[in-house]
């Protein structure tokens, strides 16, 4: 470790305020794209149960008249 | 000496053969499905035993800068992030390209998804580059080359994503999102040499292929970063591929395997 204690590692010199809000931005953007992927997946598993139901329906009503 | 070159002829063949291949199967949705998830977790242990030691290592263990004190610890997550925007929107014109000659659908899958992924770097690349500059050189912005360009490819990223939105037809949408990225190529050669081109208050670059200007404590851990947002960018761009794939390819019969009850 570089740093002499942690409120140094912290402090970064004078730099904490920017060297953490970089990181912590990075953090966000990230896991922004990680949960908007994860959540648009779970909507696909929907929308393609929905469509495949949809389609058995319409084949069950075109075999009985 | 016929019979050799006879035999070079068919290494060549084959040779071509297996590209040919290999290009044709990639082409193919449920060999890109199974891949994916083939390669999905040795990604993810990229990300974990790479890009985080990485961080950890240039943000607590490296040196400070000389001149530039510990600001210079957000090149850990800036460089590989710009490298990320770039070579995302790369992959977007390349995979362009091939949808408008070879018509292939994986192509477009691959174009749809990198674009907000690349342009959510190119805006972290922006920001982060901005909280930098300020204790650096005592702006947030400046219209330089290297930043006006950088902000060039975030406006492209962001335009080709609108075109896609604004067109109702998919096939219609696929080629001219690739039209639109295969033109914004220009703006790559412009991002990387704009700082030798013009006069810049952005730093040249530290990395060379011939003597890094970095030392080795800072150069090491800044290269783990780069590889492991590499393997970061990987996994969001095959998980959300995988998603797309699935949507686009509901009525196939493999499809049904990966429905979760």
């Amino acid at each position: 470790m570089y740093f002499d204690s942690f409120a140094d590692f912290v402090a970064m010199g004078t730099h904490g305020p920017y060297v953490w809000s970089a990181y912590a931005l990075t953090l966000i953007v990230v896991l922004a794209n990680l949960g908007v992927i994860l959540h648009q997946g779970r909507k696909v598993q929907a929308t393609i149960r929905q469509k495949l139901r949809r389609q058995q329906l319409q084949e069950q009503d075109s075999y009985e008249p | 000496m016929q019979q050799r070159v006879n035999q070079a002829e068919t290494k060549t063949a084959t040779l071509w053969q297996w590209i040919n291949n290999t290009f044709h199967r990639f082409g193919s949705p449920k060999y890109f499905y199974d891949l994916t998830g083939k390669l999905l977790p040795w990604c993810w242990a990229g990300v974990l035993l790479v890009l985080i030691p990485g961080l950890i290592w240039g943000l607590a263990f490296a040196p400070p800068d000389y001149y530039q004190g510990n600001s210079y610890r957000i090149i850990f997550i800036h460089v590989p992030a710009a490298g990320i925007a770039m070579m995302g929107y790369a992959v977007m014109a390349f995979a362009g390209i091939v949808t408008l000659v070879w018509r292939m659908k994986m192509a477009d899958v691959i174009a749809k998804v990198v674009a907000p992924i690349g342009a959510s770097f190119t805006f972290l690349c922006l920001v982060t580059g901005a909280i930098w500059g300020r204790p650096t050189w005592g702006t947030w912005w400046e219209w330089d080359a290297r930043l006006t360009s950088m902000l060039i490819l975030f406006f492209l990223y962001v335009s080709v994503m609108a075109l896609r939105a604004a067109i109702e037809h998919p096939d219609v949408a696929a080629r001219a999102t690739a039209v639109l990225s295969i033109v914004g190529i220009v703006n790559l050669p412009i991002i990387r040499y704009s700082v030798n081109w013009w006069n810049t208050l952005h730093q040249p670059s530290s990395i060379r292929l011939t003597g890094s200007s970095l030392a080795p404590e800072m150069l090491y851990p800044l290269l783990a970063c780069i590889v492991g947002f590499y393997f970061l960018f990987a996994v969001l761009v095959m998980l959300s591929a995988r998603n797309e794939v699935l949507l686009r390819e509901y009525r196939s019969a493999w499809v049904k395997k990966w429905l979760k009850p």
